[in-house]
């Protein structure tokens, strides 16, 4: 799979990375030998092969559906670029 | 007596349970250590003084007689992968500027439960991507052994400033996360023993996250030993991590004297790989040889489907790395770069904050990810995940233990193959497949290239079975009597 320029921005996009102008094509060349290079699992033969969800070989655990944390925003806001009132903030997103 | 910065953990807790010095002392000769050794760059943050508070509470508790363990007093450095609770965690990453964690990792809490005394923050690829530590954002870290040549070589990655700190005798033991072969390569790289515990032995919690159905965090120390009582104090069930083994811990160092004898090593003919350099495949043919001295029985097995683990690497951690990497939003925690809407300020923030080879691997996650690809790429690499898996299985059905080289060289030369991402990929290419299977593996250091420089042997065990990983790895270290040392050391 080659990639252009055009996959690259809509990539960049669904990923949320600015990516400028000058550097799409550098970054779609190198995506693209990456791609390529993983292609190469289309030749093994995995018809009628489960896909791996769990390297793991156990159940998941279930827990009792309480309250274990919590009472505690002024440490989790401690860490906010920004804060207000108690609140994370972000540009303005509703008119 | 001997400079306190050269024992093993197992000689320094020995030493502080006879009352021949005191943590304090073990201590401070680390401290000064570590500040000699500074322009390794093996250390994001120090943390003298927690450090020295650390270490006099331990002499207090042994006087009163209620030393915690083997690990009480015992000065280590933790890969900054590791959230510590009011101790700055970078994760490598200039997107996590100024986090200070308001909570503890279970790992190192376990740690410090056992009265471990914390030196600092180490070194590492940014967010563990990377086989080098140059990803970093905080530079690269230089390995403390040195070739003929006078050039840098490179630590291996991601936990490079760990391994770094261990080689450099600037710690007595740290702690590493392997996602790929990252305890692993660098152990390999800095004549140290790195060892990936099975998937689920150690909690993730509070690990910061980059592909988690792989990540796993482990010791990494000057002898197997200490490997073993390190995981002991690291290890256990955590509920706090749905993945997280329910299971009993088995007495790992209790296991290092039992010996090889009868035990039958296999040998994977698919890692006999074409370019791998002649030093590598003699140092293996030894380790071979070792083992059949010691009286264990070598066997020929195959693993058909090692070829495809590292491209079925580079689709699974990208695509989990995409999705777990999606929370720097610049929001909640670390860099911000203002935006004119929300999405801007997202794209802003994540354009300045991750470095190429995060960014690379984030939009090949998000490829592979994505409507369209999604079946082509990661279901398919699912799908081979399970036959490497299957592959293992049925080599442990004839094996107890595989034998293999932790790494295709020795350490390289710092800058080399940045130009290339998949040359550096092929670092990790005798590592990833236990990986991928998440098996228990070790690298233990074996001998020397031909410039000098370390290289390592690698074993793999079946899932829990750390006893015989251990047995085994005891007796390779004896047999590889490894006793050289690096150029460049804190003492």
């Amino acid at each position: 799979m080659s990639l252009d320029t055009e996959t690259v921005r809509a990539i960049a996009r669904l990923a949320r990375i600015r990516v400028p102008g000058d550097a799409q094509d550098e970054l779609a060349n190198e995506l693209s030998n990456i791609l390529g290079w993983v292609e190469q699992l289309a030749e093994v033969d995995t018809d009628g092969v489960a896909p791996m969800t769990s390297v793991a070989d156990m159940t998941w655990p279930r827990r009792d559906d309480t309250v274990t944390d919590g009472d505690c925003r002024a440490k989790v806001l401690a860490n906010a670029p920004e804060r207000h009132d108690g609140f994370y903030t972000v540009p303005k997103v509703v008119e | 007596m001997t400079m306190l910065t050269g024992l093993t953990i197992a000689q320094a807790r020995d030493g502080l349970d006879k009352g021949d010095f005191s943590a304090e002392e073990l201590a401070g000769a680390h401290i000064e250590a570590v500040e000699r050794v500074r322009h390794l760059n093996a250390f994001i943050t120090e943390t003298p003084e927690l450090a020295l508070d650390a270490a006099r509470a331990s002499d207090a508790r042994r006087a009163a007689g209620g030393a915690l363990g083997a690990m009480d007093g015992i000065p280590i450095a933790i890969k900054d992968l590791f959230c510590t609770e009011g101790v700055l965690t970078t994760a490598g990453s200039h997107i996590l500027d100024g986090f200070v964690p308001p909570y503890e990792s279970t790992v190192t809490a376990n740690l410090k439960a056992g009265g471990a005394v914390m030196l600092g923050k180490t070194n590492l690829d940014e967010f563990a991507m990377g086989s080098s530590n140059m990803t970093s954002y905080y530079g690269p870290v230089i390995n403390p052994w040195k070739a003929a040549d006078g050039k840098h070589r490179v630590p291996g990655g991601s936990s490079g400033g760990s391994a770094a700190a261990v080689a450099a005798r600037a710690a007595l033991g740290a702690i590493g996360t392997d996602t790929g072969g990252s305890i692993r390569q660098p152990g390999a790289f800095t004549g140290t023993v790195g060892m990936k515990p099975t998937y689920g032995r150690c909690s993730r919690w509070g690990v910061v996250a980059f592909a988690s159905s792989l990540d796993q965090p482990g010791p990494m120390t000057r002898t197997v030993r200490d490997a073993a009582i390190m995981l002991q104090a690291m290890a256990g069930f955590d509920a706090k991590d749905s993945t997280s083994a329910p299971r009993d811990l088995p007495d790992f160092e209790g296991a290092l004297a039992s010996g090889v004898k009868g035990m039958r090593i296999g040998i994977p003919n698919e890692y006999r790989m074409d370019g791998t350099p002649k030093e590598v495949e003699n140092l293996w043919r030894k380790g071979i040889q070792w083992f059949k001295d010691m009286g264990a029985e070598t066997v020929d097995v195959s693993l058909p489907h090692t070829k495809y683990a590292l491209p079925t690497y580079y689709i699974v951690a990208p695509a989990e790395a995409s999705s777990n990497l999606a929370r720097y939003d610049g929001v909640r925690y670390g860099l911000r770069v203002p935006g004119d809407s929300l999405d801007d300020q997202y794209e802003l923030t994540r354009a300045e904050g991750f470095g190429d080879e995060v960014r690379r691997r984030v939009m090949i996650g998000t490829y592979v990810l994505s409507a369209g690809y999604y079946d082509a790429y990661y279901l398919k690499a699912q799908k081979v995940r399970t036959l490497i898996a299957q592959d293992f299985r049925n080599a442990f059905e004839d094996v107890d233990v595989l034998l293999t080289p932790t790494t295709p060289s020795a350490a390289f030369v710092i800058g080399e193959k940045m130009d290339d991402p998949i040359a550096m990929y092929l670092n990790d290419i005798f590592t990833v497949p236990a990986s991928m299977a998440g098996l228990p593996a070790i690298s233990v250091p074996a001998g020397l290239s031909r410039d000098g420089l370390p290289l390592g042997l690698h074993l793999i065990a079946p899932a829990f079975d750390e006893i015989t990983l251990f047995r085994a790895a005891a007796a390779l270290e004896e047999a590889a009597d490894f006793t050289a040392r690096p150029g460049e050391t804190g003492e």
